[in-house]
């Protein structure tokens, strides 16, 4: 199980942004979405909304993606604030990401 | 590599596919099923896929990409396949179907479905596995090289793990087989098969066809498919070899007379054609058989797409055939269909799962020229032929009826070629003459039996059929009024022959009675003259005897009446010892 929680400091009392990254190990696109999330959301926040990011490895958990109805790798479920968005791929659309988030930049 | 050049086969245990196949699709490997939608390709590959757990107890993998998981596990209820059961031990279904409010945000890949595919397989230890809508799944990656790419690594996957793989793609292009965009993906399987989902003469039908069976062999031929109550179901190659069991056991026809034209009837286990003009009561001698049949306690099939069954019944009772009884024990079935309401194919199919559930030994299809005119020509010999042999393997005898119209009546039923599928074909038609339309019957062909040559009438009345001779006259065939006529000539002519014989014969022992009693009569006067004549004979002798006396009296008168008693002692006796 690899987890990886990047809790920023909170500023305000802005309910975090919480996401989880289902990624397939070191896959090209799984790695461009994590440098992605960074890029996205550098220090884990988002203009002083705070950003919770887990990230799974599905090579290390394969039944967790079937568990989460998670098809294909790199998906981001934004978990919080509800509803449940899904973004399928490397997050390199950026605009697009953001939308799907609920975050303006 | 290069050791394995036959795959080893998966069953498929979807009717037909697995005779087409020889033995089914390669095991371990992948087989690609494309089409357009609604052909069938969903539904075929979860067959293979529910057969195989149930059947061969291989559990499986379903992953959906274009439908709902829980929508195709609803549909298949209909096919009467208890996914639910099965999904608790045997089958595993993934949705991975993306839905709308899924937002692309950029490349991805198929790396952690197939991590997560792996853990699930080894988990459920699955032998077979479905990726049921491939093409949504590349519309999806929108990039032809990330498709590439991406079947490449499905690919890949599929040889390691070892599962037996079928991919279901839609194509939308009018020559499916041909379309650029699975080019790639056929190149990639093993095993391509064709859907084909199209009208024929109004009729939508379903087709099969293996395009590529990588390192086996498969009939690349099209094949007719069916969707039925039990799910898929391919008319395959029946006729594997025409070595079927040759049967010498005869079967009636129900006419007693036909039977004897037929040297004993038709054998069992063949097919016979009755061929005709409308009302030349084909039917009724098909009835004929089926009533026969069943009083031989053979259950019958009696499928007619003419007529309802009711109806069949009532008519044939009026020549005496009794099907109500037969219908009453079960003996007997009757299945009426019109026609049109499905595919030549769907209908021998059905014809094939009722003869099975029936178990039955004769059937009759009436008529089957209603199946072969929903279907082109090549097409339906193709059915025929598979269809019939179906029936000689299973040694069910068959009596089909083919309406013929127009007077060209031998033409049009070698249209199809049907009649030479058969085995015995008889011919009804009508022959007008004097006024009256009379119906003859012609064993055209029969094989493999002596059979009469003649031209028959055959009779319809309330206590049956017959058949009858026919009288011929200049080169005509005569029947109804004027084969009676004819009899009733010829009786005629013997009644007065017989009459003439009579009083000869009656002249003659007149006469011989008259010489008779004339020899009587001379007899008795020949007797009286006979007696006349002893008694002159005998007159004569008496006479002589009588004169001595006399003299001797005389003598002595005159001596002298001193011994008047006559032997007086003055004479000595004449006769002396």
């Amino acid at each position: 199980m690899k987890h990886e929680r990047t809790r920023s400091p909170a500023r305000g009392s802005r309910e975090p942004l919480s996401l989880r990254l289902y990624v397939a190990g070191e896959a090209p696109n799984s790695a461009t979405a994590i440098r992605n999330l960074g890029i996205l959301f550098p220090g884990g926040e988002t203009s002083g909304q705070p950003v919770e990011i887990e990230i799974v490895d599905l090579l290390k958990e394969p039944l967790r993606g079937l568990a989460d109805g998670v098809v294909l790798s790199p998906t981001l479920v934004r978990l919080a604030p509800p509803p449940v968005r899904r973004v399928v791929g490397n997050l390199s659309n950026h605009g697009a990401v953001l939308l799907a988030l609920g975050v303006v930049p | 590599m290069g050791v394995k050049k036959v795959p080893d086969r998966l069953q498929t245990f979807v009717p037909g596919l697995d005779a087409l196949t020889d033995g089914g699709l390669p095991r371990g490997r992948t087989t690609l099923i494309v089409g357009g939608p609604g052909c069938g390709k969903t539904i075929l590959a979860l067959q293979v896929l529910v057969e195989g757990a149930r059947r061969a107890r291989e559990p499986g993998i379903f992953v959906a990409f274009e439908e709902r998981a829980r929508e195709i596990v609803k549909d298949a209820g209909a096919f009467g396949w208890d996914l639910p059961r099965l999904q608790k031990d045997r089958l595993f279904f993934l949705d991975a179907h993306l839905d709308s409010s899924t937002v692309h945000g950029g490349a991805f890949d198929l790396a952690g479905l197939l991590a997560s595919l792996s853990a699930k397989a080894r988990q459920l230890g699955a032998r077979r596995i479905v990726f049921d809508g491939i093409d949504m799944l590349l519309t999806q990656l929108d990039d032809p090289a990330a498709e590439r790419l991406e079947l490449q690594r499905l690919h890949q996957w599929l040889y390691e793990s070892g599962l037996s793989g079928i991919i279901t793609a839609k194509t939308e292009q009018v020559d499916p087989a041909h379309s650029p965009r699975y080019g790639f993906l056929q190149y990639l399987a093993d095993c391509v098969v064709l859907l084909q989902h199209r009208l024929v003469n109004t009729v939508a039908s379903r087709h099969l066809q293996i395009l590529k069976y990588r390192g086996g062999k498969a009939s690349c031929n099209e094949f007719p498919m069916v969707l039925s109550a039990r799910g898929v179901e391919v008319a395959g190659i029946a006729a594997d070899s025409l070595d079927h069991e040759v049967s010498t056991e005869r079967v009636s026809s129900g006419v007693p007379d036909l039977d004897a034209m037929l040297d004993g009837g038709y054998f069992r286990g063949t097919s016979i054609l009755i061929s005709g003009a409308p009302g030349t009561a084909r039917s009724t001698l098909a009835g004929a058989f089926a009533d026969a049949a069943c009083r031989r306690r053979e259950n019958t099939l009696f499928v007619s797409f003419d007529e309802g069954s009711a109806q069949i019944v009532r008519n044939l009772s009026s020549v005496g055939i009794r099907l109500d009884r037969h219908l009453k024990s079960g003996r007997l079935r009757m299945h009426s269909a019109p026609a049109r309401a499905r595919t030549a194919e769907e209908h021998l199919l059905q014809i094939r799962s009722l003869l099975e559930s029936h178990r039955s030994r004769c059937l009759v299809i009436d008529p089957l020229s209603a199946l072969t005119s929903i279907v082109g020509e090549a097409e339906a010999r193709g059915n025929l032929e598979r269809f019939i042999a179906l029936q000689r393997n299973l040694n069910i005898t068959t009596v089909t009826t083919s309406l013929l119209e127009g007077f060209d009546a031998l033409r049009e039923s070698t249209s199809a070629g049907v009649s030479t599928l058969m085995d015995t074909w008889i011919h009804l038609s009508y022959v007008i003459q004097g006024g009256e339309r009379n119906r003859a019957l012609t064993i055209i062909k029969s094989r493999g039996m002596g059979h009469s040559n003649q031209v028959r009438e055959l009779l319809l009345a309330r206590r049956g059929l017959s058949l009858t001779d026919v009288y011929t006259a200049g080169g005509n065939v005569l029947m109804g009024t004027l084969r009676w006529e004819r009899e009733e000539q010829e009786r005629a002519a013997r009644l007065q022959e017989g009459r003439a014989f009579e009083e000869r014969q009656r002249v003659t022992g007149d006469s011989v009675a008259d010489l008779s009693s004339r020899m009587e009569a001379l007899r008795r006067e020949r007797d009286e003259r006979e007696r006349d004549l002893k008694r002159m004979k005998a007159a004569r002798t008496g006479d002589v005897g009588t004169g001595a006396t006399r003299i001797g009296e005389i003598g002595r008168m005159r001596r002298g009446r001193a011994n008047p008693k006559g032997t007086g002692p003055a004479r000595p006796p004449r006769r002396k010892p």
